[in-house]
């Protein structure tokens, strides 16, 4: 499914890189240690987390996820915005709190990689 | 007994995150300008510029402490804080046995070793920005075993720190010292003595914050004995 119709569906808040939001995604994953995402996501996921710390965008651009979705109505900082507006990543927020948004990613078709 | 003022928390070129012109001699003379009589080199997960910075120090007067910050599996961050570099090294080759990962330049940003020019001369290619294996107690078990002082980092702040990502301190975590980076925080109540310190990342924001000690001369024997108000030493927060 394409982040675009992700979306819509969830009516999700596009905070980055509006302009490069037709990507499809192939999978999520949802952890709040960078490092499990390192070690963990697959690339094309879409991660799903509470941090909003710049370095989200750095762990998501070395692992070339799909984008971003801010759990809790959390709102990125300045320099998260500003670097995921350089890497064209797109960083989303919603008021679901994860176990919620998990669960009708899951339900439209967005599971977990393997 | 003299009053020292230290800033116990900067990071230098090496670490992704901070500004390439946290260099040898401009830190050096930052410092100074700000009114420090003793600094700490605490970059992630590694102590590569510790020497330069320490022999830079000596040549102007300043008391440059050797240190590193430590990211524990729980993504804390923990300083340690050592008498020597000697010490330091030691507990840098244990972080690097058990720090997994490669820097992405692109992704996190350089990670500069410099001589005492400011020249660089080499770069880390570990994953500094990432986490040890290590737990916390493991971490700070390690600093020990090299006679250093462990500071849990910036406590009063939400992300990588030991209240923002387990909620509470744990009991009996064997720490030297709490770090807070403001010093309105100070005022809470701690299990811990605390200190406060800049944690700069940029040049302007060297002694920002700072913690006064009340000891006989600027090393790290001399603050464990303030934080533990032995024999007259004290901290003096402002």
């Amino acid at each position: 499914m394409k982040l675009t119709e992700l979306i819509q569906k969830l009516n999700l808040s596009v905070r980055s890189a509006k302009m490069h939001l037709d990507r499809e995604v192939a999978g999520g994953y949802a952890s709040d240690l960078l490092s499990d995402v390192l070690a963990n996501s697959k690339e094309g996921d879409l991660w799903i987390t509470l941090q909003i710390h710049q370095n989200i965008v750095g762990v998501a651009s070395m692992k070339d996820l799909a984008g971003i979705i801010l759990v809790n109505n959390r709102e990125p900082e300045p320099e998260t915005l500003e670097k995921a507006e350089i890497e064209k990543l797109p960083i989303m927020v919603t008021e679901m709190p994860t176990f919620e948004l998990v669960g009708r990613l899951y339900s439209l078709g967005i599971v977990g990689t393997k | 007994m003299r009053k020292v003022r230290a800033d116990l928390h900067l990071h230098t070129c090496l670490s992704p995150c901070a500004d390439n012109l946290m260099q040898t001699a401009a830190i050096i003379e930052q410092a100074k300008k700000a009114g420090l009589d003793m600094i700490g080199i605490c970059d992630h997960n590694s102590a590569e510029n510790v020497s330069v910075l320490m022999k830079a120090g000596k040549r102007r007067g300043l008391a440059v402490i050797p240190g590193v910050e430590v990211t524990s599996r729980e993504e804390v961050h923990i300083l340690g804080l050592f008498n020597t570099e000697q010490d330091l090294m030691r507990l840098q080759d244990i972080i690097y046995e058990n720090l997994p990962g490669q820097n992405d330049e692109e992704a996190f940003g350089p990670q500069l070793i410099i001589d005492e020019y400011g020249s660089v001369v080499g770069k880390n290619p570990r994953l500094l920005i990432g986490a040890t294996t290590l737990t916390l107690e493991q971490i700070i078990d390690a600093i020990h075993q090299f006679a250093g002082l462990a500071v849990a980092s910036h406590i009063d702040r939400q992300r990588f720190s030991l209240i923002g990502q387990l909620g509470f301190i744990p009991k009996g975590l064997k720490l030297d010292a709490v770090e807070v980076s403001v010093p309105s925080s100070v005022r809470q109540e701690y299990d811990y003595p605390v200190v406060t310190s800049s944690d700069a990342h940029f040049l302007e924001d060297i002694g920002k914050n700072s913690t006064c000690f009340m000891v006989e001369d600027a090393s790290v024997q001399e603050i464990s004995k303030a934080l533990r108000c032995e024999l007259g030493r004290m901290v003096v927060i402002n």
